[in-house]
This record gives structure tokens, sequence and C-alpha cells, in this order.
């Protein structure tokens, strides 16, 4: 049977595991580790052996017959007739998966007016795209997930893509799920690192572990497509892709360059939803756009302390960012939080003050140029992403540089 | 009105820490607690029922113990709890659990309305409501923030959807999954917790359940983790050193460098 199973010569009884152990999953006895009814092959204790006595092991299941699938999909979603930026990011690191497992990479998208659709797809061309597959039909207007997840699961079942990616906006979170479902395949939710296995055309999910300070790459043997979703923000846009390529005499054998294929809509297909309403929520634009962002945790102590960072935030004119504690304790609003479960952010600058520097939180800081982190334990893992590393007190530093920059004004 | 509540058991705490010195994981807090979002989707499903009547049903996958989750459930006001425990589900990616959770909540006919937390705080893939909706071919509305009308037929409710608030409306059965602000969890009375003590909480294992066992746990899940690691750091940082003025005086000088 498939589950956590011991290996009693490496095993050295040591314990470990089961304090790692959530779910009462594994004992000791007899110096060695036992699996109990209660596990429920979470993996913690895997991660945690410091003998590499532990593993999960899995029946070989029947899947797919792989070698029918080809191709690698970027979902691209359109937002009132604009393609969402990060389109163009899945687009560019899609370039890169395709070349090097060798297939072709291919842009999908639906929206609902002609307006701007030739300029969408050449937009997804010029990125890198060998073609593009376009659905153009007013019923797409309110991007209802089941009808868009019904549609792309209408083209996979015949054209049998290897690997789909999704940008994790919110509607990407909602269609993805609702593809992956109907047809039965793995979906990994904000990977940070996608990576190609070449000879097996194995896909390298990287995201941060359930839970722990600790990455996890997870991939898809044995269903396809393989599935992911990406946040806003991790992968860079390549907007000339294709003009690079050509300059430089690049491959163009793969495919006629340029295609766009326009596909119908199955005629008895509605939206699931009315919307009967929108209003804008967040006042004002977003941190995700800022050039400067100082971004504070736990370390500030309290909230009276928040003002002087705003402050901060201000003078150098930049917006305030949070770690999620400070979301959760109703200091911030949600949509400053920084990390795998907020926002990703890419400022030119970013004064980090108070933020230990957990995976959760460093998954949304990647595209950051620079990074001033001011804590006041030395080993604090933000500072292994700093370029400038001040180890003091939040309040402290902070309030003497404002005080610096006020002079100024 | 038929409801069932999807309610996951997360860790109490979130923070897991490296031992600096052994490279392992330190855990502390191993009392598991009820995903904070699926304890507001709880509320919601109470809040419908006292308006319109009905059925409040909690439905678990978990270990034995996370019975005593789904006693709490009822004394806040859950009419029953069905635990889906069994060696079976353990392993179990997000597809496995949603059709393990999708067959619990087909048993004994279709509910109209099925109710979970937009997230675990614990994995936070946001996955098993959409899953959910597909395996059950109901239609769904994630991140919920207000419910503003419900009747026999259609839900009414305020979505947040990329920086907007969305007003939608959905024909039932349906799914949705529910922010922290769809609805402040109530205490149990005295009398509820005495309901709770006494109220029926089923548990079953796969096969009660109807589940393929090739579609649970480990075997049901086509994702695999292959490889956990503490990511590479670099330690190139500039040291700041000095009083604080000092430091300040640093900062605004690499902030001036930047010519922002
Ligand atoms: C599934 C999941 C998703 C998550 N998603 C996110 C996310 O999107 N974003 C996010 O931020 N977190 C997220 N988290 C939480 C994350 O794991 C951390 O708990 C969180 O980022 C820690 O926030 P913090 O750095 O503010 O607090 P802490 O970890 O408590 O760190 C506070 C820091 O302040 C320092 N400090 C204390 N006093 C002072 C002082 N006087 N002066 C200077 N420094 C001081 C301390 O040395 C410490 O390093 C997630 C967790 C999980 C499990």
């Amino acid at each position: 049977m498939s589950g956590l199973s011991v290996n009693a010569d490496k095993c050295v009884g040591c314990g470990i595991c089961v304090r790692t152990c959530a779910s009462e999953g594994i004992e000791v006895a007899g110096r060695k580790a036992h699996v109990t009814d209660s596990c429920i092959s979470c993996g913690m204790c895997v991660d945690a052996c410091p003998v590499g006595a532990l593993s999960i092991e899995k029946d070989a299941g029947a899947g797919a017959d792989l070698s029918a699938y080809h191709d690698l999909w970027v979902f691209c979603e359109v937002d009132d007739g604009a393609l969402a930026p990060v389109a163009l990011e899945l687009m560019a690191k899609g370039r890169e998966l395709a070349d090097a497992r060798g297939c072709r990479l291919m842009g999908v998208m639906g929206q609902a007016d002609a307006t701007d659709a030739d300029a969408n797809a050449q937009a997804l061309l010029s990125s890198g795209a060998d073609g593009v597959i376009r659905c153009v039909d007013g019923r797409l207007r309110t991007n209802d997930a089941e009808l868009f997840a019904r549609w792309v699961c209408d083209l996979a079942e015949t054209r049998r893509p290897e690997t789909i990616l999704y940008g994790a906006t919110d509607f990407g979170r909602e269609l993805a799920p609702q593809v992956a479902v109907r047809l039965g395949t793995g979906l990994t939710a904000d990977c940070t690192v996608l990576e190609m296995d070449v000879e097996q055309g194995l896909l390298q999910q990287t995201r941060p572990a359930f839970g722990g300070n600790l990455m996890a790459t997870i991939v898809c043997p044995t269903h396809r497509p393989q599935m992911a979703t990406v946040r806003p923000g991790v992968f860079q846009a390549n907007p000339d892709a294709a003009e690079k390529t050509a300059a430089c005499g690049g491959a163009t054998d793969v495919s006629p360059h340029g295609a766009v294929e326009d596909v119908a809509l199955e005629a008895g297909l509605e939206p699931s939803l009315r919307v009967l309403g929108r209003e804008d929520a967040t006042g004002g634009d977003s941190i995700t756009s800022a050039d400067v962002l100082v971004v504070v945790g736990r370390g500030i102590g309290s909230k009276k302390n928040l003002p002087l960072m705003r402050e901060l935030a201000e003078l150098l004119g930049g917006r305030l960012g949070c770690t999620r504690p400070l979301v959760e304790a109703g200091w911030c609003d949600y949509s400053c939080q920084v990390g795998q479960t907020g926002v990703s952010v890419a400022p030119k600058l970013l004064v980090s003050v108070g933020v230990s520097g957990a995976i959760q939180h460093l998954a949304g800081i990647g595209g950051a140029e620079r990074v001033i982190a001011v804590n006041e334990d030395p080993a604090a893992p933000i500072f292994g992403v700093a370029d400038h590393a001040v180890v003091g007190d939040a309040v402290e530093v902070v309030g003497a540089l404002v005080e610096r920059l006020r002079a100024r004004v | 009105m038929r409801i069932v509540v999807c309610m996951k058991a997360v860790p109490s705490t979130t923070e897991v820490r490296m031992d600096p010195v052994t490279h392992t994981i330190v855990r502390d807090g191993r009392q598991a607690v009820v995903n904070p979002f699926d304890a507001s989707g709880l509320e919601v499903a109470l809040e419908i029922r006292e308006r319109l009547g009905g059925h409040v049903s909690a439905l678990s996958m978990g270990i034995p113990d996370t019975v005593r989750l789904l006693r709490d459930a009822i004394s806040r006001g859950a009419d029953d709890g069905l635990l889906l425990s069994d060696r079976a589900f353990a392993g179990a990616d997000t597809l496995a659990t949603s059709y393990a959770l999708s067959r619990a909540i087909a048993r004994g006919g279709m509910p109209d309305l099925v109710v979970c937390g937009k997230m675990a705080v614990d994995g936070d893939t946001a996955q098993i409501g959409p899953e959910l909706a597909g395996a059950l071919g109901m239609s769904c509305v994630t991140d919920v923030r207000e419910i503003e009308h419900v009747d026999e037929g259609h839900i009414t409710a305020r979505r947040r959807r990329d920086g907007a608030l969305e007003l939608v409306e959905a024909a039932l059965p349906c799914v949705i999954t529910v922010a922290k602000d769809a609805a402040t969890p109530r205490m149990p009375s005295i009398a509820g917790v005495r309901r709770g003590e006494a109220g029926t909480v089923e548990v079953l294992d796969a096969e009660a359940a109807g589940c393929d066992p090739a579609r649970c746990g480990l075997d049901g899940s086509p994702t695999q983790v292959v490889r956990s690691f503490v990511p590479e750091r670099s330690a190139t940082a500039e040291r700041v050193e000095g009083t604080s003025a000092e430091q300040a005086e640093r900062i605004e000088q690499i902030v001036e460098g930047m010519a922002l």
C-alpha cells in the first residue's frame, strides 16, 4: 500500500519525527519508528528526519498515455478587453520551458469583444507564443470561471496539451481548479519556480511547502496536462521575445509562426453566474505598482508605531505594505499583505522593517530590486535576501531616519 | 434548505521553525483547531438556516481526533457532523480531497448549498471549493464577503475579485467559499456545549463513504512532492553598523544613491 514507510536500517529511534508529527501518525517503540493508523502522509516527518530513514512511497498508478500529449499552453486572462499583465509574464517563462522541452508554446485567450482581440493576440505572439487559440464571444464577458473551464476542457480534451499555466489572479484561482477536477489531473498553486525536466517533460513546480519554512518541489508524474498557477509579478514579462529570436536567427521550424486560430464556444453554454454589480474595493492604486515600498512586520512592536512607518513610506515617495500577522491583527488592510497569500511586489526599493522573512513572505518579494532590512535579530532570514542589513531596533532606526528625511524637505 | 459546511483541522500555530543547529522542523502547539475561514463558513450557514429553516451538517476529512472539532461545530449550532477518517485518505492532494468530500456530500442527496472557507491557513491553495463545485456539478462563488440574499432557488453574494467587489447571483445548488469578514463565528452556549457532547458525529471510512480507494489519498493524488529544501540564501548583504543615528545616515545615503 502507498504511504509512509520507515527504513529500519537507517532509523536511529531519535524521536524527532514523533515531535514533528501533528497527527500522532508515528511512534518510537523498540528504538525504531513505527507508522500508526493516524498517519496522514503529510511528509512533515520525512523533512525532519536527520538520517533520511523516512519516505513516502507511492504505488505506480496507471495514468494517462503521456506520449499523446504535446505543447505548453498559457491561459491568458483578458479583463474588460485588456490582456492581464500576468499573461505576458507567463508567456516569457513559458517560452523558456517550451524551448527546453522542444515543444510549441500556445496562448489560450477568450474575450467578449472583437475590439483589441487582434492587438491582444499580437502581444502574445510578440512575447514568444508560437500560436494563439482565441475565442471571441459575448458570453465570455464576465470571466465566468465555470464557462471558461468548460471551454478550456473541451480544447484540452481534443488537443491534449502537456502543460497548462495560469495566472493566480482571483479569476485564475477559480478557473484552474475547475479545469483540474474536470480533467482529473493535478494542479499546483502559487508556484515561484518552474523548471522543465527535459527528458520526461515533467514540470518541476516549486512553491512554499505546506506550513513549513521550506520550499517543496512538486511534480505530476502520471496525469496530463500538468498544471500550475503563478502569482502576478513572480516572473518577468519579455514583450519583444519574438523580435529577439528573429534578430539572432533563432529556430523557426517548430510551427508556422504567428498563427491565430479562432475557435467557437459551444452553443448551449451559458455563464453560471449573473454579475449584478461591480465596485472598486481598494481605494487608490495598489502596492503592486509602487516603486518604493516600506514593508512592516510584527517587529514594529505595536500599532501605535504604524504612523511612523507610514511617514517613512511617504517621505520616500512610496507606499506601505505588511506581513500577514499584521493583517490578522487588524492593523492593516488585506490589500497591503505581501507574500504568498497576499500580493507579489516588484519595487525598485523595498525597506523591510521588523520582518522575520518567513518563506511565505519571501515568496512575494523576489521581484524587489534592492532590499534594505531592519531587524534586531542578526540571524533573521530576511537578511539572507537583503542587500543592506541593518541590525537594530525598528522604531529607533526608522525614527532617526524619518527625522533626517524630514529635515530635508 | 440543506447546507453542508466543510471544515478542516489545522495546526493551532502555523509558525513552523527550523532548528538552526539540527536543521529540523520544530513545531509547537500541536493541538489542532478549526481553520478560521471554515469557522466563518459555519456561521454563514447558521445565519441562513435561521432565516430559511433547514439543516446544517459539518463535514470534515481527518484523523479520528477531528471528531472534537465537529462536536464543537454542533455546540455552535450545526445539526450534525460527518467525519471521513481512514488511512486510505492519507496523503491526499486537493483532487483526492475534493473527490472524497464530494462523495460524502452527495451521499443522501445533493444539498442546496455547500460552504467552504476561502482557503486553509496551513495549505492555502484555495482549490477545494472550486474543485468541489466541478465534482458536484454545482456553480461556484469564491471569496464571498457578504451574503445579500438567499431563497430556495438562488443566492446573491458580494465576492472579491482582483481589487473589486462584485455582486453576483447563482442558482442553487451552489458552492460558496467565504472570507473571514463574511460572518463572525458565535460562541457556543452552555446548552450548545451539552448538545455538542450528545450530538451525532458519524465517522465513515472510505468504503462506507462510497469512495473508490484508487481515487483517494496518496493513490488518488496526481501531484507528488519530490523534494523539500531550505532555500539557499546569499550572504552578500552589506552590514550597516553603528548607532541608530549612524545607521539612519547610511540608509539615507543608499536611498540618495539610487536616484529614485
Ligand atoms: C499557508 C501560509 C501562507 C502565508 N502567507 C503569508 C503571506 O502572504 N505574507 C506573509 O507575510 N506571511 C504569510 N504567512 C505567515 C508567515 O509564515 C510568517 O508567519 C509571517 O510572515 C511572519 O510575519 P512577521 O515577519 O511580521 O513576524 P515574525 O515572524 O514574528 O517576525 C518579527 C520579526 O521582527 C523582529 N523584531 C522584533 N522586535 C524588533 C524590534 N524592536 N526591532 C526590529 N526588529 C524586531 C524579530 O527579530 C523578527 O524577525 C503565511 C503562512 C502560511 C502557513
